[in-house]
C-alpha cells in the first residue's frame, strides 16, 4: 500500500498546473475531476446520439437515418450513457473526490490503482466510438442479446465487448478501492455510524460492483467465443441456450441500476440537509435501507425476463422480491421529505435539481413497481413504457443528482461560485425538457409502440413529436450550463472555504483543497448533519 | 491484503457465473447424439493431487521464511512452481488426448473455456511464484521482515487450488 502522504507537496508531479489533469496523477481530487470531465465529454457524445434518435423519430418513416445506422446509434447511446457517463461519474468522480474527505484520509487506499482505473476509461470510450467508422458499430442494443448480437457486424460487436470489459475492469478496481478506503482508512475514532451517508451508499454500491461485474465479464467472454471461435454457448441454431445469456447479463445489469442510483441516493442525502439547515432524518434507517437494497438488488434480475419463457414459479419469486425493493426505497424517500419538512430551505440550483430528483424518481419508481407485476409487464414489455421508466430512473434520478452535485461542490472544487440565474435557467430547461421528452413515452408504450425500431405507426406521430421537442429543450439546456461552468471558473464570485455553511469534512478546508486535503490534522466530525445542534462557521 | 481478498471474491464470482452457465446448460440443453459427459479420470485426478500438494508446499515455503531460512523458502517455492508447471503440462496432455474440440458441442465448449480460464490462472500463479522466488533471494525485497508479496501470492495460489477442486467436482465427477 502506498500513499502520496509520504511525498512532500513540491514533489507531486505538475502540482498546481492544469496539466496535472492530463497526467497519471495519484491525487484523489485530480482523479475525481478527471472522471467528471471525461464523463461529461462522453455525455455530450451520447447526447448527440440521443438527438439523432429523436430527430429520426419525429416522423413515422425511416428517413433521416437508415435502419442499420439507427440501430448502431441507439446501441452506442445506451452504452456510452451507462458505462462512460453515469457509472464513472456518479461512482468514480464524486466517490474519488469526496470519500477520502469523509473518512478523514489524505488519499484513497490505493492511489496508483485508482489512476490505472481511470486511465482505462478514455481508451475504452474512444475505441467504442471508433467502431462507428471501422465497419459499423454494434447494432444489438446495450444488452447485446444473442442471437441478435451474433448477427450484427462481428467487428463492431467485438469492439463493444472489449470496451465494456475494459470499463467493467475499471469499475471493479474502483470498487475494491472504495471498500478498502471506507473500511480501513477511517480516521482513528471515526465510527461507521458517524460517516456521511454517501460513504454508506458507495460501500453498498462497491459491494454490488465487486460481486456482479465479474459475472458480466465471464458472460461477455463467452459471447466473444461464440463470435470468434463459433462455439455455441448462446446460439440456439447449434444447440446453445440464449436465455442463459439473459440470466447472466441481468445478474450484472440489474445491480447495475443500483450501481447508478445508490450513489445518487448518497449524494442527495448530503445536499438536502445542507440547503434545508436540518439534520438528515432517520440516519440509521437510511443505512439499513441501503444494505437491504444491496441484498435485494442481487436477487431480482429475472424481472427483466418475464417474456423469455420464464417458468411461473420463477416469475412469482421475482415479482415478490422486486416489489420488496420498494420498501427500503420508500423509507429513503420519506426520510428525505422529512428532512425537508420545516427546514429553512434555500431554493438554489443545487436544491432545485435535488427536489426535482425526488419528483422524477418517485414517478420512475412507481412505474418500476408496476413493471414488476407479471401481467402488466407482459403487456408493455419492450415498449416505450420501459424506455420512459428507466429514463425517469437514470436521467430524472441520477443525472439530475449529478447536476445538483456539480452546483453543490463546484465552489469547493474551483474556489468560485456558479452563477445562480444561469443555473436556474439550466434547471428549468432540463426539467421541462425531460418531462416533455419522456412523459409522453409512457402513453406510447401503453398503446403498443415498440422500442428500438426506427419506424412507427402514424397514430403515434403527435406524441413522438412532443417527445422530440422535449429532447431539443434538453439539448439547449446544456448551453447555459456550459457557459456557466466556463465563465464562473474565471469570473465567478470567490466562494471562500464554506459558502454553504456545511458541516461535512470537505468544507473544513480551503477551496480548492490542498494536495493532502488538510494543512493540519484531519478534523474530527462527529455530527456531519448536526444542523441546529453544533455551531456552523461560514 | 484486504484489497486482494476483494479481488479474489470478484474473480470467484467470474467462476461462479461460468459454473452456473455450465450447470444450466447441462440441465436444460440435451447433448446431440454422440456427445458424452464422461471423461477419462486418471489425468485429472493426478492434476488435482498435484495442485493440492502444491498448496501445502507453498505453505511450507512461507513458514520457512518466517523461521528465517531464506534457502528453505526458495527451495519450497521452486517445488511449488514445478508442481504448477507439471499441472499445466498434464492439462495440455489431456487436451491433446480428448476426442472432441472446442466447437464440438455445448459441453465441449464449456469444458475448454472453464479449464482454460482456470489454466490461465495457474499460469499467472506460476509466474507470480517465480517472481516471488526471485525477490526472496539474498538481498532481495522479500525477507523475514517484509513478506507481503509472498503472502499475497500464497493466498492467490490457495484460491486457484480451491477453484480447481470445485471445478473437478462439477465437471469431472458430476
Amino acid at each position: 500500500m502506498e500513499s502520496t502522504s509520504e511525498l512532500p507537496v513540491s514533489l507531486i508531479p505538475n502540482h498546481g498546473s492544469w496539466l496535472r489533469y492530463l497526467s497519471f496523477s495519484l491525487d484523489h481530487k485530480v482523479v475525481g475531476i478527471q472522471y467528471l470531465v471525461t464523463g461529461f465529454l462522453f455525455y455530450l457524445v451520447g447526447g448527440v446520439l440521443a438527438g439523432m434518435i429523436r430527430t429520426e423519430l419525429a416522423t413515422p418513416i425511416s428517413d433521416y437515418l437508415s435502419r442499420e445506422v439507427y440501430n448502431e446509434v441507439l446501441t452506442m447511446h445506451g452504452t456510452i450513457m451507462i458505462f462512460l457517463w453515469i457509472v464513472p461519474v456518479v461512482n468514480g468522480a464524486f466517490g474519488n473526490y469526496l470519500i477520502p474527505f469523509y473518512v478523514g484520509a489524505r488519499d484513497m487506499a490505493f492511489p496508483r490503482l485508482n489512476a490505472v482505473a481511470f486511465w482505462m476509461i478514455p481508451p475504452a470510450g474512444l475505441l467504442l466510438i471508433a467502431s462507428f467508422f471501422i465497419g459499423g458499430a454494434s447494432q444489438s442494443g446495450w444488452t447485446a442479446y444473442p442471437p441478435l448480437s451474433l448477427r450484427t457486424p462481428a467487428l463492431g460487436q467485438l469492439i463493444w465487448i472489449f470496451s465494456v470489459l475494459l470499463l467493467g475492469g475499471s469499475s471493479i478496481l474502483g470498487g475494491i478501492n472504495f471498500i478498502v478506503t471506507i473500511l480501513k482508512l477511517r480516521r482513528p475514532g471515526l465510527k461507521m455510524m458517524q460517516l456521511p451517508m454517501y460513504c454508506w451508499a458507495m460501500l453498498g454500491t462497491s459491494i454490488l460492483v465487486v460481486l456482479s461485474t465479474p459475472v458480466l465479464a465471464g458472460t461477455l467472454v463467452m459471447l466473444a467465443f461464440d463470435i470468434v471461435a463459433h462455439t455455441g454457448f448462446f446460439n440456439p441454431a447449434i444447440g446453445g441456450n440464449a436465455v442463459v445469456y439473459q440470466h447472466l447479463f441481468w445478474f450484472y445489469s440489474h445491480p447495475a441500476v443500483y450501481i447508478m442510483v445508490l450513489p445518487a441516493f448518497g449524494l442527495v442525502s448530503e445536499i438536502l440537509p445542507v440547503h434545508s439547515r436540518k439534520p438528515l432524518f432517520g440516519y440509521t434507517t437510511m443505512v439499513y435501507s441501503i444494505l437491504a437494497i444491496v441484498f435485494l438488488g442481487l436477487i431480482v434480475w429475472a424481472h427483466h425476463m418475464f417474456t423469455s419463457g420464464t417458468p411461473p414459479w420463477m416469475r412469482l419469486f421475482f415479482t415478490i422480491a422486486t416489489s420488496f425493493i420498494a420498501v427500503p426505497t420508500g423509507i429513503k424517500f420519506f426520510n428525505w421529505l422529512a428532512t425537508l419538512w420545516g427546514g429553512k430551505i434555500a431554493l438554489n440550483s443545487a436544491m432545485l435539481f435535488a427536489c426535482a430528483f425526488i419528483v422524477n424518481f418517485v414517478l420512475g419508481g412507481i412505474t418500476g413497481v408496476a413493471l414488476a407485476q407479471v401481467p402488466f409487464d407482459i403487456h408493455v414489455h419492450d415498449t416505450y413504457f420501459v424506455v420512459a421508466h428507466f429514463h425517469y430512473i437514470v436521467y430524472g434520478g441520477t443525472v439530475f443528482i449529478i447536476f445538483s452535485s456539480i452546483y453543490h461542490w463546484y465552489p469547493k472544487i474551483t474556489g468560485r461560485m456558479l452563477n445562480e440565474p444561469l443555473g436556474m435557467l439550466h434547471f428549468v430547461l432540463t426539467f421541462v425538457g425531460f418531462n416533455l421528452c419522456f412523459g409522453p413515452q409512457h402513453w406510447l408504450g401503453m398503446n403498443g409502440m415498440p422500442r428500438r425500431v426506427s419506424e412507427y405507426d402514424p397514430q403515434f406521430t403527435l406524441m413522438n413529436q412532443i417527445s422530440s421537442v422535449g429532447a431539443l429543450l434538453m439539448a439547449l439546456s446544456t448551453l447555459p450550463f456550459l457557459i456557466n461552468v466556463f465563465h464562473s471558473a474565471w469570473r465567478g464570485r470567490v466562494a471562500g472555504n464554506n459558502p454553504w455553511r456545511a458541516l461535512t469534512p470537505e468544507w473544513l478546508t480551503s477551496s480548492p483543497p490542498p494536495v493532502e486535503n488538510w494543512n493540519g490534522p484531519a478534523p474530527h466530525v462527529e455530527h456531519p448533519y448536526g444542523y441546529g445542534l453544533v455551531e456552523t462557521t461560514p | 491484503m484486504f484489497g486482494l481478498v476483494l479481488f479474489l471474491v470478484g474473480d470467484g464470482m467470474t467462476f461462479a457465473g461460468l459454473f452456473a452457465a455450465y450447470l444450466t446448460f447441462r440441465a436444460v440443453n440435451p447433448l446431440p447424439s454422440g456427445g458424452v459427459y464422461d471423461l477419462e479420470l486418471l489425468l485429472p485426478t493426478i492434476n488435482t493431487a498435484l495442485l493440492v500438494i502444491s498448496s501445502f508446499t507453498f505453505h511450507r515455503a512461507a513458514r520457512q521464511l518466517r523461521q528465517g531460512s531464506g534457502f528453505g523458502c526458495r527451495l519450497w517455492l521452486l517445488i511449488t512452481a514445478a508442481l504448477g508447471a507439471a499441472f499445466l503440462a498434464s492439462q495440455m496432455l489431456e487436451y491433446f488426448k480428448l476426442p472432441f474440440g472446442l466447437t464440438a458441442n455445448l459441453f465441449a465448449s464449456t469444458f475448454y473455456v472453464l479449464t482454460g480460464f482456470h489454466g490461465l490462472h495457474v499460469t499467472l500463479g506460476v509466474l507470480m511464484i517465480l517472481i516471488v522466488w526471485w525477490q526472496a533471494r539474498a538481498g532481495g525485497s522479500i525477507n523475514r521482515e517484509s513478506h507481503f508479496g509472498l503472502e499475497a501470492a500464497e493466498l492467490y495460489w490457495h484460491f486457484v487450488d480451491g477453484i480447481w477442486v470445485v471445478l473437478f467436482g462439477i465437471i469431472y465427477l458430476l
